[in-house]
């Protein structure tokens, strides 16, 4: 058994012409929080949406590279997508909770696995929501409306929602920057109590968070506008915000800037 | 101080253009009202126009005009929403789909009396239907098709992006998305075009007049003849007799009517359930 939950090498995307992310590598260790910076647009959503194929279901991309998750490659062609986005489950920028109950919200992953007993929905519904904290808030009204949430409610639906399935690997791309600084505090507590049985990977734009939260920190970002970006640094958060190596990822993360 | 004459007119312009178009409503409302009240009783609603003047009821034209209207729904709502979603989700954009959407708003722009001309050709005589009502909703299912498809397709398309990222992101099938996430979303915007489609086939003479025949009998099954509300106003206005014509207006306008607020209420309800 691997220590690293998923193994990026050297994985270049591309959109059309547009070559985007280039060599990257990247090994993310068990059960511990990485987060992507860099400037905006130099491809942290790109990177995060590569390791549960994601990026092909908007436009035309072309991955190259080998992204190793238990031993199987994601590109390979044997690869089950169903299986893999259910064991990599996708947190998104903006909450995007189905116009459908809290609880069908919740039950879609699983309900679309075949599963139909309702008892068993109940169980891992209650269970889901009760491990993104928001079961005290909607246990009386789970046959309600999931819009009518507020927004920070709306992206632990969404985090429960993912859970629900057991996923192995939680993707979170932004998902605070549609949040309040309360409903971010609560995603950040969330994030620290679900590393004890995920392991999550978070894009961020906003460093103090990245610091707070993350393990490990990968810096990206391109030589020059219009090239593809590249890992520039990666390494234990603490060494990456307090003594960075690259001249670039102190410059980026002391605020010079991005 | 030319910008606030500006504005003003701007605003009083507004103003009088909407209040006509409102005008012209209750004029004609009003029109049918008062030359068709007076004369009406419920048992214009249950009985059978009989004689030369065609005096008595309408109860025929209501049957022939509703299982006209029911089945054109039942052919254009699968197969509208079937091409809508096969469009607007698996097809991508190739030359046969931008000849399927060229062909939708070509036909969207064809006089209805064509349809009729067609639907006599082709069902009437070629698949020897005969008149009858199935003729009749085959026709009038070509002639709603084309907006049903586009309006349907354009719902679809609305759907936010991220609905779809996030069943596929849990690994549900693309099928599973479309059918429990995409269609359910869309659905108020389709119901709309669905109604207002049907408002259409209901309210349509042309395309019936040649195709469902205007035998004045009572149709129960689809390969009988009928003849439509429609089609029997026109006959009754046409052979002199204004006031029962009037009186076939008002049951006309009050289906309309019925059918519009049937929308409303449903797009309403749609949106209470969605959006809290």
């Amino acid at each position: 058994m691997s220590e690293y939950a998923i193994e990026l090498r050297n994985v270049s995307v591309a959109y059309g012409d547009c070559q985007c992310l280039a060599d990257v590598s990247l090994a993310i260790p068990i059960n511990s929080v990485v987060a992507l910076i860099g400037p905006s647009g130099c491809g942290k959503s790109t990177l995060i949406r590569s390791m549960n194929r994601t990026n092909e279901l908007v436009a035309k991309t072309v991955t190259t590279g080998e992204v190793n998750f238990g031993g199987r490659d994601v590109y390979g062609s044997r690869m089950d997508l169903r299986e893999l986005r259910e064991r990599i489950g996708m947190v998104f920028q903006r909450p995007n909770p189905f116009p459908k109950s809290i609880f069908d919200n919740v039950a879609w992953g699983l309900r679309s696995n075949g599963i139909r007993g309702r008892k068993r929905l109940e169980e891992a519904v209650e269970r889901s929501l009760r491990a993104a904290a928001l079961w005290d808030a909607v246990s009386s009204k789970l046959d309600q409306p999931a819009l009518g949430l507020s927004g920070g409610q709306q992206q632990r639906l969404c985090i429960a929602r993912a859970l629900a399935v057991e996923p192995e690997i939680l993707l979170m791309d932004e998902p605070c920057s549609a949040l309040d600084p309360i409903a971010t505090q609560r995603i950040e507590d969330l994030i620290d109590e679900l590393k004890e049985r995920y392991t999550i990977v978070i894009v961020t734009h906003n460093m103090q968070q990245a610091a707070r939260i993350a393990d490990f920190t990968a810096f990206l970002m391109a030589e020059q506008p219009h090239e593809p970006s590249r890992i520039v640094e990666f390494g234990r958060s603490v060494e990456i915000f307090t003594r960075p190596g690259d001249e670039r990822t102190e410059a980026y993360v002391t605020g010079r800037f991005g | 101080m030319t910008r606030r004459v500006a504005d003003w007119t701007a605003r009083a312009a507004a103003w009088a253009v909407a209040g006509a178009s409102i005008a012209v409503l209750l004029v004609i409302i009003g029109q049918i009202v008062i030359r068709g009240l007076p004369g009406f009783r419920l048992s214009f609603l249950v009985t059978a126009p009989h004689g030369i003047k065609m005096e008595g009821g309408v109860f025929p034209m209501i049957v022939a005009s509703s299982f006209l209207t029911l089945l054109t729904l039942l052919i254009v709502g699968p197969v509208g929403i079937g091409a809508a979603v096969y469009l607007a989700e698996f097809a991508g954009d190739n030359r046969l789909t931008r000849l399927v959407r060229f062909a939708a708003d070509t036909l969207a722009g064809v006089p209805s009396i064509v349809f009729g001309l067609f639907g006599l050709a082709f069902f009437v005589y070629f698949l020897q239907m005969g008149y009858s009502i199935l003729a009749g909703a085959l026709t009038l299912s070509m002639m709603v098709l084309p907006t049903m498809l586009r309006v349907s397709e354009e719902a679809i398309r609305a759907v936010p992006a991220s609905y779809r990222e996030g069943s596929l992101g849990l690994g549900a099938t693309r099928w599973q998305t479309t059918l429990r996430v995409v269609l359910p979303a869309a659905m108020p915007a389709m119901a709309t075009a669905l109604i207002l489609s049907v408002g259409r086939a209901f309210g349509e003479t042309a395309a019936v007049l040649y195709t469902a025949g205007m035998t004045p009998s009572t149709p129960l099954l689809p390969l009988e003849g009928g003849r439509t509300l429609t089609v029997h106003l026109y006959l009754l206005a046409t052979t002199g007799y204004i006031d029962p014509a009037y009186r076939v207006a008002l049951v006309l306008l009050a289906v309309i009517l019925s059918f519009n607020l049937l929308a409303g209420w449903l797009m309403a309800r749609f949106r209470r359930r969605f959006v809290a």
